[in-house]
């Protein structure tokens, strides 16, 4: 990696570049916001005048440097101004999510001991008043948009605007105030802190520096050729660290501008509109664009459904091959071209992704189909493996060397390494400095050296491809001694869109066994076209059509398991579909719709016994709570079935 | 947050009004004032006369007896229009948008009576009609943007759930920018968050905008909540009038909501 500073001319701060960008490319568009439904543009020269009025304006409030300003809302420009106006005076900005209640807020401000807040409206004030007893350092809240606000008398109150206004009038006294301010920074100075959502005990704060984001930032804009002709839609948290890096971080080292949505409900409509050219998405967002074109497309008229699954089929023949630039012959390459002129364009216009040159998606793992449905319609997706620690980069898939199931090689200037137990770690110019206020986390995370854990277990493939398995506590150990990672395989199960949920054991056992949930929307169109009646999920759930339907899934991942040498022996020997649909309000899932296991294992520890004892069904009694907290009882005889277990492949065939 | 709106002078005074449809009387000698940024509501139980109320003043109904006062002008017999120019707008019990078109020209149409430019020249969209549809176009954008239905605007209304199918038609009255709004059961067969959200659309309107409304509602929870007065209609007659707390306490109004044996 090189040096931050040498390599970026010395603009190493986000206001130093913003002031570069201002000067050599003034007149270019920076940002943009949809506002009474007409596109308003500001050009790079008057971003600079906003943020620098606003600084000014914070700075006339009585902000010092190293205080914290939390900064909440939706995704708008004026809210990222006021993320480099507070830099700018050497203040810490902390961006909040939006949509946290006013408790989460509260644990964020009073750990951050933020005095300022800078916030998007009426709703983040009144969640602000809520808590600020509660806050006694928290000592003025700006709001921008002045919707509702007439009659809010409280004279810690103010309007972005009039900030803005007492930052020229300040301005005007101290002219030379400003410059100062921003070169007397540099590159290692605290840039941000981002609060990791924390799906274990309370978040914690990441402190970044500028040489962190900027460094990261332009390694992948070197590495992908972004350049400020690029577009992006910034609609993503601006509490996430990828929303820092694609729309603070990239966007000042290149240039390139950034569109806000006109809501959050109008992001498909916006993105259609701006037609970026560089995208990130969570794959739910991809599943979604999917599933809305595949419903029209079913409404269609017959010729076009027709010509749709003609030219899809001839896409997913050939259209990885034409994006790797791999050869292929003219025939195809023929019907490819007629298809792209009939279908993949028009339809990747309808989907505001025309102008695509590069999008990624990360996160979570995609399902396969979905992931090559856009590759074979020509879209560049690849996959990343990030973190808040890291600065989002860790590993990048390349180009023309794109696979669905791993997440690429390491990012320029990154290092990774496997430890004996499996877990992936890593190091690179993106490493946090630290986290604040806790040196115990900072040390078990971080080693001395600079090397990262990631809590991931994973393996490099013979590509030199990094390959994530699962979360590294929750990898077990079959009683052969293979490995086992029940995400992994859960994941694998739940690609299919029969199957809502899956829970497998496998840890200290001979082979590997799975809960399944079917899912009740899916399982129920499919049984009513196969007229198949029903009552309710249990009835459902416990009908032989639907266990082969199953079976068939269940089988289908075993074949996918016994392709790769260290997975093969956790096929799945025996299944059962629940009784009952797995709940938050039961406890079986936590919020955000993720097993727990330990309270599974202790309620259905009947059911796993018997998926052990070669039993082929067991009696069972469920409590449900319903919604109102009313409980019933459920009971249900479950079936269990037994899978096909497909031998390893041979070597020859795994290397087709 | 305390109250900071300035109740102020009648706005409209109903005197003594009387309809009947042949033989059935609607109302009967019915009575009662708004007052200038109040939130008034007239409530009562199926078929009391709450919508002919409605009717009649904004002229669509013609009582045969009583007069009607608007801003200190006093009328007998009007017609719809020209209620609408005086500064009245309203929404109807069983929306009344024009479903094939979308969101956006739906409230364009609450517009119209401030439309100078004629026909041709509007069809020809050519200068001052361009700039007078611009402005126009302005605020219903700002229409759209205090109702937050963004994401709807070129959705053909007919596809929209109901509930915002209500909201645009509120949208509509609003772009007419009335002194007097009438909501005719703006809640009716909402469930209970759409409720909420049109509750405090109506409190914004009428905070913000300083616009008087009367509403007709038999949510009873509803009408108590938001407004300021209540006028009690039960067959036509005239059962009570006053704060919400007086009405509720009011004997014929619990007897002719919950119902009373006769003897």
């Amino acid at each position: 990696m090189a040096g931050g500073a040498a390599s970026s001319g010395g603009f190493d701060t986000f206001p130093k570049l913003l002031l570069e960008n201002a000067r050599v490319r003034g007149d270019r568009p920076a940002s943009r916001e949809k506002d009474l439904g007409i596109w308003q543009t500001w050009t790079w020269a008057q971003v600079a005048q906003e943020v620098r009025a606003l600084a000014l304006g914070l700075k006339a409030l009585g902000v010092e440097r190293g205080d914290v300003v939390c900064v909440c809302g939706d995704n708008r420009p004026h809210l990222y101004w006021a993320m480099t106006a507070v830099q700018s005076i050497g203040g810490i900005p902390v961006p909040v999510y939006q949509d946290s209640v006013a408790d989460e807020m509260h644990y964020i401000y009073e750990h951050a001991e933020a005095k300022y807040a800078v916030v998007e409206n009426q709703e983040q004030v009144d969640k602000l008043l809520e808590i600020k007893d509660r806050l006694p350092e928290l000592n003025h809240i700006i709001y921008n948009n002045t919707r509702g606000m007439l009659h809010y008398e409280q004279d810690f109150l103010d309007s972005y605007a009039d900030v803005q206004d007492k930052g020229r009038a300040y301005g005007a006294e101290n002219p030379g105030f400003f410059d100062a301010s921003v070169a007397e920074q540099s590159g290692s100075d605290t840039c941000t802190m981002l609060y990791t959502s924390g799906t274990t005990g309370r978040p914690k704060g990441v402190i970044l520096s500028f040489n962190n984001m900027i460094d990261t930032g332009r390694n992948n804009i070197e590495l992908e050729g972004l350049s400020d002709q690029d577009e992006i839609l910034a609609y993503l948290p601006m509490a996430w660290i990828g929303d820092n890096i694609f729309s603070i971080a990239q966007s000042y080292v290149s240039g390139y501008c950034v569109s806000c949505p006109e809501s959050s409900d109008t992001v498909l409509e916006d993105l259609r509109e701006i037609g970026p050219s560089y995208f990130f998405a969570p794959p739910r967002i991809f599943e979604n664009i999917l599933t809305t074109a595949t419903i029209r497309i079913e409404d269609a008229a017959g010729i076009k459904q027709w010509m749709f699954k003609y030219f899809m089929d001839v896409a997913k023949r050939v259209g990885l091959d034409i994006l790797d630039r791999k050869p292929v012959s003219m025939t195809n390459r023929l019907l490819y071209a007629i298809g792209d002129l009939l279908i993949y364009a028009p339809l990747k216009n309808v989907l505001g992704l025309s102008k695509i040159r590069l999008a990624y998606t990360g996160g979570v793992a995609i399902g396969p189909d979905i992931f090559v449905f856009y590759r074979s319609l020509g879209l560049n997706l690849k996959q990343i493996y990030a973190s808040t620690e890291a600065s989002v980069f860790i590993t990048i898939q390349r180009d023309g060397e794109v696979s669905p199931d791993t997440s690429g090689k390491p990012a320029v200037g990154v290092g990774i390494r496997i430890e004996d137990d499996g877990e992936v770690m890593f190091n690179g110019p993106g490493v946090f400095q630290s986290y604040f206020k806790n040196e115990e986390a900072t040390h078990t995370t971080k080693t001395d050296d600079g090397w990262v854990h990631t809590g991931d277990a994973g393996y490099i493939d013979a590509d030199g491809d990094l390959r994530i398995i699962d979360r590294s506590k929750d990898v077990g150990k079959l009683n052969n001694g293979a490995m086992f990672a029940p995400n992994f395989i859960e994941n694998k199960l739940k690609f299919f869109p029969h199957i809502k949920e899956a829970v497998t054991f496998g840890h200290e056992r001979d082979n590997v066994t799975a809960f399944i949930n079917v899912d009740l929307e899916s399982v129920g169109n499919w049984a009513e076209r196969k007229n198949l009646a029903y009552s309710g999920y249990t009835d459902l759930a416990g009908q032989v059509p639907v266990y082969d339907l199953i079976q068939d899934c269940v089988e289908q991942v075993n074949r996918d398991l016994a392709q790769d040498e260290n997975l093969s022996s956790s096929q799945i020997s025996r299944f059962l579909i629940l009784h009952k649909e797995l709940d938050a309000d039961d406890g079986e899932l936590t919020r955000t719709r993720k097993v727990r296991r330990n309270i599974i294992v202790e309620k259905y520890g009947e059911l796993i016994e018997a998926l052990y004892t070669g039993k082929s069904s067991c009696p069972v009694e469920a409590v449900v709570t319903f919604e109102d907290g009313r409980t019933d009882t459920i009971k249900a005889d479950v079936v269990i079935r037994d899978t096909k277990i497909i031998a390893p492949a041979p070597a020859q065939a795994a290397a087709e | 947050m305390a109250d900071h709106r300035t109740i102020g002078d009648v706005l409209l005074n109903v005197e003594g009004i009387s309809l009947s449809f042949g033989g059935v009387k609607a109302l009967n000698n019915v009575s009662f004032n708004v007052r200038e940024g109040e939130i008034r509501a007239i409530i009562g139980p199926n078929g009391a006369g709450k919508s002919s109320m409605l009717n009649c003043i904004n002229g669509f109904y013609h009582p045969q007896e009583g007069q009607i006062t608007f801003k200190g002008e006093t009328r007998k017999q009007m017609q719809t229009h020209k209620a609408a120019a005086q500064g009245i707008a309203r929404t109807f019990q069983n929306i009344a948008l024009f479903k094939g078109m979308s969101t956006l020209d739906n409230i364009m149409t609450g517009r119209n009576l401030k439309m100078k430019q004629n026909f041709l020249m509007q069809a020809l969209y050519f200068g001052p009609a361009q700039r007078e549809e611009m402005e126009h176009r302005k605020v219903v954008e700002e229409v759209i943007d205090f109702l937050e239905i963004e994401a709807i605007r070129k959705t053909p209304v007919g596809r929209l759930p109901y509930g915002l199918q209500k909201r645009v038609e509120l949208g509509r009255a609003l772009a007419a920018e009335p002194d007097l709004l009438l909501l005719d059961e703006p809640m009716a067969g909402m469930n209970h968050e759409e409720k909420e959200d049109m509750c405090r659309y109506i409190l914004d309107v009428n905070d913000q905008f300083g616009t008087t409304i009367v509403l007709i509602e038999h949510d009873m929870s509803v009408v108590m909540d938001i407004s300021d007065r209540v006028v009690v209609l039960d067959y036509g007659k005239m059962l009570a009038d006053g704060d919400p707390d007086e009405v509720r306490a009011n004997q014929d109004v619990i007897d002719a909501y919950l119902g009373v044996t006769h003897e």
